[in-house]
């Protein structure tokens, strides 16, 4: 009997607010709190580095005494400096790589092999990353013991196959979406391959390319696991620094050091994020 | 009718398929046409007919399996596109978008390796044809439909081809601007003398464009000549069923002369009619009458074809007439709108004239 | 007539030869440093274990592989069930399924949110939740550490408003290496069901309103159902990285509450037991390959019960 007045009130309250088709009980709630834990943990990082204190615990007030220290401690700047060293040459053989594999697997007809390029390529993204590093980790071992060369190439190698998926990927969007018949027409106004290449497909494909660019960069400069087992004696990245770093007792320096990470991750992401969603 | 007896293109015996075996699709089946000089040439057909693959190899998109394609007697069958002297516009236009309007107009040019001034002066020339002077510095995505239409022409046109290619440049245009273009595109061939291998499924646009029309359909050249001799005499009952409309009437040829011959109707009609096909005699065979070349007389009488009114459309000038002959065969009369005459009505008993050498035997 | 016959066919090798040799660097690359090492791995897993590491080369033997679920017992030589590395797989299937569960019923109604946020604001949104999974995975667990460590966040919270009186233990146990492996795989629960829902068009939703049907039961048979390939998209791509999950557990875990990264990094550092290693790694390869197998397998199911 009082299910009919709590109805009416019901009813009531959804027409003088209109009924809204999209949303649900809660969910907008769920997923606010999530978005806020995302960013919980980055932002205690971010605010520690800040913090004028030796410990780890206690609010000391204001100060960049962290990024000063960090900025002058040797294996931080050798760390960080490697990184981007590695960061660079592998995006930059990957995208290549990629561009090529991207040309090579698009817009054609169906042919033998086609498949077992695709599966080539994304073999990275599928296998672990511990598995790889170990199987990295026996065949480089091997390969350091013959030669006796123990220098970046093993990490610049390794970094560069994984990062060619990710290069790749963006690159194969662009060409799937570019029209064919502008390359019909650059060689019906006589340009020959290579001019077609140079004038129309590279240009038109440009944005993939940096967005390639762009993730193979950030992927490279995340790795931990792969660079952890390749890397030889000294040839420490800035996150296998961090990772050594946990045995001892942390210091804000290493939070000083991650924010300034963060912070050219967070740029890269955001520019990418724009120039993949630029149209023509 | 050939404007000049130079051949422009020659194509002979061309053939294209795509696959092998069970899934073999055969796109051209021994195609061969003469292209003159300076002759507005249309490639007609429904979609799927061959048409626009014979065009992508004329330009060199597509390889033939068989034949050859002679550009003034020279064999450009086994060039690459950017090495034939002919110039296509493409059905969507295919404009580069990240260049502007002279940008594009000037591609084919630079690839050509021409001296700056020349390709500045050449462009503005172009830009000044298509009347497309103000928006020279657009991007190609910033300027209307009709506007991209004069670019891809003027682009095409810019190199000075021997041949310009049109695979249904006008399909994407609203009707208005289409039959703008069509003004447009005579007045540019005029000028330019260039010759134009025009592709369209359009038969209206066909006969108002064209010096010659090829007809084609299932790969197979059905009939080449100019629009009138296409309209008036169709080789074939495909021909006559897609450009314009036809009756089709099934009887029986019992005498025949040269070039004619007398068929008998199935309500015992006889009839005089075109007969341009070997027949043994007596055999039956089809006979096609355009809607306009019959005309209802409202007392059946002698040598007409009595029917029966089943649906009367109005259409502005004209009227169409649908009716039934004796036999069941449906028979649509075209009758031109006059004032004060006095309307037929459905369900009346009617006779139908066909007009003096409007009957025509077809190969089926 | 036949002046070239296979002129067509010609130009049709040329172009699949070409596209060969343009993908040729990156097969190269990809078959040397990536999957070439894979078979060596294989190998080694039927090999004797050297006694410093390494292996005996060319001696064969299938220890590696009895040792992934057995041990000998070191008094009468019998073999066992190996308890201790029965743990390690139990936790890290444990571990990676409630994690899946969990970004799922945190990642649908996020997901859910932002595919329904106005056009506009929707790609902000979407940048919100991009952005922490392109940045640095350690630095993120690092984060987590900065928030759950016995002097972090949480806890001094709670001390300052006197909630509790004792720092409470949660770095280094199981629960840490969850919050961590939700909070990390997180996007990629969202990003998947996110196109989805965004490709759900709304006037089935009306349809169902229009038909008597409450909130709940929109959500549970029209909303659900259409957004399935996502959740299970999304569900693969969690539970694929958690099984192999190396970094989280280290850092989060401390030593004790390890998974199967773990185990194989330690054959390789201290235990210096190579071919076990290979075989956890092969076996944990297996597992991945499985999972996907049962992905594309349900994906493909999805798009036939669909039609075109």
């Amino acid at each position: 009997m009082c299910a009919v007045p709590h109805a009416k009130v019901a009813l009531m309250a959804i027409s003088s607010r209109g009924f809204s088709v999209k949303s649900q009980v809660g969910f907008s709630t769920i997923a606010l709190l999530c978005i806020f834990a995302l960013y919980l943990p980055i932002f205690t990082l971010v605010v520690y580095a800040f913090n004028d204190t030796d410990s780890m615990s206690l609010w000391g007030g204001f100060s960049l005494r962290w990024f000063k220290s960090a900025s002058h401690n040797v294996a931080i700047q050798d760390a960080v400096l490697r990184s981007f060293q590695i960061a660079i040459i592998a995006a930059t053989l990957a995208t290549a790589m990629g561009t090529l594999a991207a040309i090579a697997t698009t817009r054609t007809a169906p042919y033998r092999g086609l498949n077992f390029k695709y599966a080539l390529i994304n073999q990275p993204l599928i296998v672990p990353e511990i598995v790889t590093a170990v199987a990295l980790l026996i065949v480089f071992a091997r390969i350091k013991v013959w030669t006796g060369y123990t220098g970046g190439a093993y990490l610049v190698a390794a970094h560069t196959a994984f990062c060619i998926p990710f290069a790749y990927l963006p690159i194969r969007a662009r060409l799937e979406g570019m029209d064919l018949t502008l390359e019909t027409a650059a060689a019906d106004l006589y340009a020959n391959p290579w001019n077609t290449f140079t004038n129309i497909t590279l240009p038109l494909l440009l944005p993939g390319v940096i967005a390639g660019y762009m993730l193979a960069f950030v992927v490279s400069l995340d790795d931990v696991v792969i660079t952890e087992f390749v890397k030889s004696g000294g040839q420490e990245t800035l996150p296998t620094y961090m990772l050594g770093q946990i045995k001892k007792s942390i210091t804000p320096e290493v939070n000083a050091a991650a924010t300034f990470f963060l912070v050219l991750s967070v740029l890269a992401v955001t520019a990418f994020y724009f120039i993949s969603r630029k149209k023509h | 009718m050939v404007k000049s007896q130079t051949a422009a293109v020659d194509v002979r015996g061309l053939s294209k398929h795509f696959g092998e075996g069970d899934t073999k699709v055969i796109a051209l089946n021994n195609v061969s046409i003469v292209i003159g000089e300076n002759e507005f040439f249309t490639l007609l057909g429904p979609s799927g007919c061959g048409k626009t693959t014979l065009l992508r190899m004329i330009a060199g998109f597509d390889f033939q399996n068989e034949g050859e394609i002679l550009l003034y007697d020279e064999n450009i069958a086994n060039l690459p596109p950017f090495k034939r002297p002919i110039n296509t516009v493409f059905q969507n236009y295919a404009l580069f978008p990240h260049m502007t309007v002279s940008q594009n107009i000037g591609f084919g040019l630079k690839m050509l390796g021409k001296p700056k001034p020349e390709i500045t002066a050449r462009v503005s020339e172009m830009l000044k044809l298509v009347q497309m002077e103000e928006l020279k510095d657009r991007k190609v995505s910033q300027i209307s439909g009709g506007q991209q239409q004069r670019v891809a022409l003027a682009r095409a046109l810019a190199p000075q081809p021997k041949v310009l290619l049109l695979d249904e440049p006008l399909s994407a245009l609203d009707y208005k601007l289409r039959k703008e273009m069509q003004i447009e595109l005579k007045r540019l061939q005029n000028e330019t003398g260039i010759t134009f291998i025009f592709v369209t499924h359009d038969q209206e646009e066909a006969l108002t464009m064209s010096d010659r029309i090829a007809v084609m359909s299932k790969g197979n050249v059905l009939q080449i000549g100019n629009p009138r001799e296409i309209y008036d005499r169709p080789a074939d009952r495909f021909v006559a069923s897609f450009i314009g409309e036809s009756n089709f009437i099934v009887c029986k040829v019992e005498k025949k002369t040269r070039g004619s011959a007398t068929a008998c109707l199935p309500d015992g009609t006889s009839l005089t009619v075109d007969c341009p096909v070997d027949l043994e005699l007596p055999q039956p065979a089809t006979i096609a009458i355009r809607p306009e070349h019959a005309f209802i007389s409202e007392k059946p009488g002698k040598n007409q074809l009595a029917a029966i009114i089943k649906n009367i459309v109005f259409l502005g000038t004209d009227t169409h007439v649908h009716t039934q002959l004796s036999d069941g065969t449906a028979f649509v009369v075209r009758q031109q709108n006059v004032i004060g005459e006095k309307p037929l009505q459905t369900g009346q008993n009617v006779g139908i004239r066909i007009a003096d050498g409007a009957a025509r035997i077809l190969k089926d | 007539m036949q002046n070239n016959p296979s002129i067509a066919e010609t130009a049709r090798r040329s172009d699949i030869r070409n596209r060969w040799l343009l993908a040729a660097p990156a097969l190269t690359t990809i078959i040397l440093a990536a999957i070439g090492p894979l078979l060596v791995v294989l190998m080694f897993s039927f090999m004797v274990r050297g006694d410093y590491g390494d292996v005996k080369y060319w001696q064969f033997s299938t220890n590696g592989w009895l040792s992934v679920l057995f041990e000998r017992d070191p008094i009468d030589d019998s073999l066992g069930l190996s308890s201790a590395n029965f743990t390690i797989f139990l936790r890290s299937i444990k571990l990676s399924l409630i994690t899946t569960v969990i970004t799922v019923l945190l990642g649908f109604p996020t997901a859910y949110f932002v595919a329904t946020r106005p056009e506009k604001s929707r790609h902000i949104w979407l940048l919100l939740i991009t952005i922490p999974f392109w940045t640095n995975l350690l630095i993120r667990t690092f984060g987590i550490q900065d928030v759950i460590r016995n002097e972090g966040l949480i806890n001094n919270v709670l001390l300052k408003f006197g909630l509790i009186s004792q720092p409470i233990q949660m770095l280094f146990t199981d629960g840490a290496v969850l919050l961590g492996l939700t909070y990390v795989y997180f996007p990629l629960m969202v990003l998947p069901i996110y196109s989805s829902l965004e490709k759900l068009d709304f006037r089935l939703v009306e349809a169902g309103y229009d038909l008597y049907a409450t909130r709940a039961k929109v959500l549970w048979n029209i909303i659900l159902p259409l957004s399935k390939p996502g959740i299970i998209a999304g569900s693969i791509l969690v539970f694929i990285p958690c099984i192999g999950a190396y970094v989280t557990p280290r850092v989060l875990g401390g030593g004790k509450n390890m998974m199967l990264g773990n185990l194989i990094e330690q054959q390789f550092g201290q235990a210096r037991d190579w071919p076990f290693g290979a075989a956890l790694s092969i076996t944990l390869l297996v597992i991945v390959t499985l999972a996907l197998l049962i992905y594309v397998r349900s994906a493909a199911r999805e798009s036939g019960s669909h039609g075109h």
